[in-house]
């Protein structure tokens, strides 16, 4: 299962190798040094979620759970990792590449998950209504969706102050999901076709395609195989998880391409000085609009696959606290950065989002703590008499908030002393090919 | 009508209330070094993002190679061949120098989104990167920084960062440069090596427009000088001419009273 | 770079004539549905849609009412985030968290005083986290203990000034050469780290505060509830304070000068951190003071109550020009009526996305603010 994360090591070294020019020696040797690189961000990516895994085998060991349990854990991480990662590489083409400051992902989630909701979710749904066409088209309609509300907001929004666009765009988000929210447009309907959202009660979604599959007879002779010590629901669950991690195979490769490009160093230039850019003919406004259409539908991309697989969803998914968790993760691999952000990914829901929790739970059963006093008084008066038991098990009662407090508390860290991530520094050149001297000159020219 | 390519007329630009230029009006003769010089604050940095797009003119108009660009947007003037370089070296931080200059060339195939993503199409884009990738290491050596082209530019020395500029407007192609102050704060050895430069290209058949604060340049190395004064051009000719005019030493000497 | 500046203004406008224009219409046609339905008229329109209407004066009234009130919270809350903006040169997005801060600690005092024996002292102080007393039990109105609402303010004031202070030698300070964007991230990060600090020592509950006994009295035959009144009281007297500060005061120059050009403020020798440590002083008084009396007014207190208001407190700011103390005061006052008046026309489920879309359409089309971007600090 944890191999299956990205097993193949193409995945990782876009392009030019496979494309380079000419085959004779020193140009051998520039693809293989490529690879190299590449190889080393793929292992930098595996090694950390190898490592993220191990840590959830020893919490899953100490907490005395068997092999269903680690599988169960390390599917919904996974899950999780390429939520994240998807989210995070489409936020890091619109801040880390070209230095747009969207805010507001958490919105262009809600579109893609609710446009393909209302268009794949059977009209007989329990709560809100759909069209019932197939899910390609949901999904190919939610990401246009999204892209297209981003298009709305990019035409005016673009040429705003970075500090403006993420208010515009934070506010957007928060229209959207209020809009969603609305009991005025959940049974909403056009000449009999329904296009409810349900209002605050959410929406059903259609069933996961990859379910469908333990239903052949090669599916079911699987379950009978390996139940009872993995159960279907958690197979169910890892072939969802395969497809997702294609997908973000897919983005990563897309992205990559983008990044390593003329257009790629189109949009690091815009970051950088958008005049400059300008006064080298640089028509930035439509690099910019392209990009932020292309980001957002990768948002409602990663919204659709992660919150649109569950079966059913609530505007609740779409709070402003998403996008802050999206931008930790980029932040963590450091913003401009695609490997940063798969990287920024597994840390963030392995150290950040999952692991406290999963902590607290093993901490409770291991050390039998009495019952959590139900406030911080009952909690802290005891300390009088140097009883400290009360106060931990109200914090092990209570970590999820302490899970916000290191997440802002770290987001603060990174931003003061690493604001170039935990990868530091890199160098990642912006072009289609190797930009050394291409060496049958031998820089014997010097005029 | 001239046929010189850059054409300027009654070029007008207020900030609130204040006349930056007023009625400023020049040409450029292909083919030449022209400098442009005045005292502080005599209306040449306005001058010139009026004519780069930048800025908006209140009135006036730029005449580009017989079209009329007043107005237009600083990338549809580079792309007409009008490309300038700032006052303060505007280097792109963290691109390395080998990426600064080859974002600069036009016409890139790669920048279209498509491209560089399809299969097929990029293949073309590669291609074309190798071309370019020859020129951008040939501008290197042309300009001495091919040592080091591997750096991000940020990490650059004021001296260096100009180089850089110049050698990155030259990668557009442009038919006219428009420098800005290229050697302020540049140590005596690199201003021969950039003046050498900008000599050279002249000889290649590029024409130049050099704003400069420092009036020894500007006689030395320009063979049409064009004196602003209170944001209009107060005297035009050859450098002697110009020198021994007697308002441009009254209006260099009323600027060392202040 | 001001001549830049002005000249973007210019183009801007010029270039977005047409959308003005269509909110000016937009504006005029509500404001004549308005009038119309408030004179009874209608004029019937496409399928059920009419012009005009009925709209009684009392329930218009009632509605502006409303708007004073929460325009006046937005507004309070807002000079800090504005004062904030234009001194420090960052959106700080944990304001709202403040506001937060100064209505836990503010009450916790206030419960204390006014409650005193009738329940225990963490009952009191955390502001009824579990089950306990009661609200009318412990009494804490303006009619009752109208001491204990006082000095809760000033705690409110008080506390919120000193983890303002902290926080910003904590976080800020270590970043003043950082650019805006590193500091609004930090910012994220602080109030996510304040929120859930809140939310682990007062609880996740949201509950009742206020006793209700009494607060409704009849002057002039009109009858008002007295805690809307004490915090119009409140409110208007710090606002009229903070004006004779500025205008007044040294330090009110100082800041004025900060807030219109940090550069020459530092060049003419005002030590700007002085002038920062008084920012977070002032802004986080007039934080802590607007989240204690807007749970004057509602009654009721909850962790993220200043988290759901930062948008609108940013509206107000960004409606009133950046970095101008009296704009972010008219601008409460507009998005506080947009929010409310705006129910006479959209389903209350979408007043709030209302106030949004007015702060959307000025950013983009009059970022300088509604009232011509002169910043007075």
């Amino acid at each position: 299962m944890s191999a299956d994360g990205s097993n193949d090591p193409d995945a990782d070294a876009p392009g030019p190798d496979a494309e380079g020019p000419s085959a004779d020696g020193p140009a051998d040797l520039a693809a293989y040094l490529r690879a190299e690189v590449a190889a080393t961000d793929f292992r930098i990516v595996v090694a950390t979620m190898l490592a993220v895994y191990a840590l959830f085998a020893v919490f899953t060991l100490l907490a005395g759970g068997g092999l269903n349990t680690l599988g169960s854990t390390w599917v919904r991480l996974t899950f999780l990792f390429a939520a994240y990662a998807i989210l995070s590489l489409a936020l890091n083409l619109h801040w880390g590449y070209t230095g747009l400051f969207n805010i507001g992902v958490a919105g262009f989630m809600g579109v893609g998950v609710y446009t393909m909701a209302v268009l794949s979710t059977p009209p007989d749904a329990i709560s809100g209504m759909g069209l019932g066409l197939p899910l390609p088209v949901g999904i190919v309609g939610g990401m246009l969706a999204a892209a297209l509300v981003g298009l709305v907001a990019a035409v005016p929004a673009l040429r705003l102050r970075a500090d403006y666009l993420a208010i515009v765009t934070l506010g957007l988000s928060e229209i959207i999901r209020l809009t969603l929210n609305s009991a005025t447009l959940s049974g909403w309907t056009i000449a009999t076709f329904g296009f409810g959202t349900g209002g605050g009660s959410g929406i059903d979604l259609p069933a996961r395609p990859t379910d469908a599959l333990l239903d052949t007879v090669v599916g079911t002779a699987l379950v009978d195989v390996l139940d009872p010590t993995i159960t279907a629901s958690v197979l169910r669950r890892s072939l969802w998880v395969l497809v997702m991690i294609g997908f973000v195979i897919g983005i990563y490769v897309l992205l990559a391409r983008v990044g390593n490009s003329p257009f790629g160093r189109v949009l690091k230039a815009i970051r950088e000085d958008e005049l400059v850019a300008q006064s080298l003919g640089k028509d930035t406004r439509w690099f910019k609009i392209k990009v932020f259409m292309l980001g957002c539908a990768l948002m409602g991309l990663g919204g659709i696959l992660w919150q649109g697989s569950q079966g059913y969803v609530s505007p609740d998914s779409f709070r402003p606290i998403v996008t802050f968790y999206v931008f930790v993760a980029v932040i963590i691999g450091g913003s401009g950065s695609n490997t940063g952000s798969l990287v920024g990914s597994i840390l963030f829901v392995g150290l950040l989002f999952e692991g406290p929790r999963t902590f607290g739970n093993i901490v409770s059963n291991a050390v039998s703590l009495p019952s959590a006093p139900g406030t911080f008084a009952g909690a802290v008066a005891p300390l009088a008499s140097l009883d400290v038991t009360p106060l931990l098990s109200y914090l092990v009662g209570n970590i999820s908030a302490f899970r916000f407090i290191l997440l802002g508390v770290v987001l603060i860290l990174i931003i003061q002393k690493r604001p170039d991530g935990v990868l530091g520094h890199r160098t990642e050149t912006a072009a289609a090919i190797d930009l050394d001297r291409p060496a049958a000159n031998g820089g014997g020219n010097d005029e | 009508m001239s046929d010189a390519p850059l054409q300027v007329r009654d070029l007008k630009k207020t900030f609130g209330g204040i006349v930056a230029v007023d009625g400023a009006s020049f040409e450029v003769e292909a083919g030449s070094l022209t400098g442009l010089i005045g005292p502080n604050g005599a209306g040449k940095s306005t001058t010139f993002n009026c004519i780069t797009g930048a800025h908006t003119p209140d009135s006036g108009t730029v005449v580009f190679q017989g079209e009329d660009i007043t107005g237009r947007r600083p990338d549809q003037i580079a792309n007409r061949g009008l490309v300038r370089t700032f006052q303060i070296a505007r280097e792109l931080e963290e691109m390395t120098v080998l990426e600064n200059l080859m974002l600069a060339p036009k016409g890139q195939l790669g920048e279209q989104l498509w491209r560089s993503v399809t299969p097929i199409a990029r293949g073309e884009v590669i291609e074309q990167e190798a071309e370019l990738r020859e020129r951008v290491w040939e501008t290197l050596d042309f300009f001495e920084i091919d040592h080091i082209a591997h750096d991000e530019a940020g990490t650059l020395s004021g001296g260096q960062r100009k180089l850089l500029e110049m050698a990155r407007a030259m990668m557009t192609d442009p038919d006219l440069l428009l420098l800005d102050e290229p050697l302020a704060g540049v140590n005596p050895t690199l201003e021969e090596k950039l003046l050498d430069r900008i000599h050279e290209l002249r000889g290649q058949g590029y024409t130049f427009l050099l704003v400069e604060h420092d009036m020894d340049v500007i006689m030395d190395n320009c063979e049409h000088v064009i004196v602003m004064h209170q944001g209009s051009v107060l005297a035009e000719g050859e450098p002697e001419v110009v020198q021994s005019d007697d308002r441009v030493i009254e209006a260099y000497l009323g600027e060392i009273d202040v | 770079m001001v001549a830049s500046n002005t000249i973007d203004r210019g183009r801007t406008l010029l270039r977005e004539q047409p959308v003005l224009a269509l909110a000016g219409v937009a504006g005029a046609v509500l404001v004549l549905d308005l009038l119309a339905r408030l004179a009874g008229v209608e004029v019937p329109l496409v399928g059920d849609r009419t012009f005009g209407g009925s709209l009684g004066m009392g329930r218009f009234g009632g509605l502006l009412w409303n708007g004073i009130i929460v325009g006046l919270i937005f507004g309070l809350a807002g000079i800090g985030l504005s004062m904030t903006y234009s001194i420090l040169n960052f959106a700080n997005f944990s304001h709202g968290d403040l506001v937060t801060t100064g209505a836990f600690t503010g009450w916790g005092a206030a419960l204390l005083v006014a409650g005193w024996g009738v329940a225990d002292v963490g009952h009191l102080l955390l502001v009824r986290p579990g089950s306990g007393a009661n609200p009318n039990e412990i009494g804490a109105s303006i009619a009752q203990a109208p001491l204990s609402i006082l000095i809760g303010a000033a705690v409110a004031a008080v506390a919120t000034v000193v983890v303002a202070v902290a926080i910003d030698r904590a976080v800020y300070k270590p970043m003043r050469d950082r650019g805006g964007i590193a500091l609004l991230i930090a910012s994220i990060g602080v109030a996510l780290a304040l929120r859930y600090v809140i939310q682990f020592v007062y609880g996740s509950r949201n509950r009742g505060v206020t006793s209700t006994q009494d607060v409704n009295a009849t002057v002039l035959g009109i009858t008002i509830d007295l805690h809307e009144a004490t915090l119009v009281l409140v409110a208007a007297g710090l606002m009229l304070g903070m004006h004779l500060m500025l205008q007044r005061t040294k330090l009110g120059k100082a800041m004025r000068a900060m807030a219109d050009n940090k550069d020459l403020a530092l060049v003419t020798g005002i030590p700007t951190e002085r002038v920062v440590t008084a920012t977070w002083v002032l802004g986080g008084a007039l934080a802590g003071v607007a989240g204690y009396l807007y749970v004057l007014e509602r009654g009721t207190i909850e962790f993220n109550l200043g988290w759901f208001l930062l948008l609108f407190i940013f509206a107000a700011v960004i409606l009133g020009g950046i970095g101008s103390i009296y704009g972010a005061i008219a601008g409460g006052f507009v998005i506080g009526f947009v929010h409310e008046v705006s129910l006479i026309w959209v389903p209350s489920d979408f007043n709030a996305a209302a106030a949004f879309t007015i702060m959307i359409l000025v950013l983009l089309y009059r970022p300088q603010g509604l009232f011509g971007g002169v910043t007075t600090a």
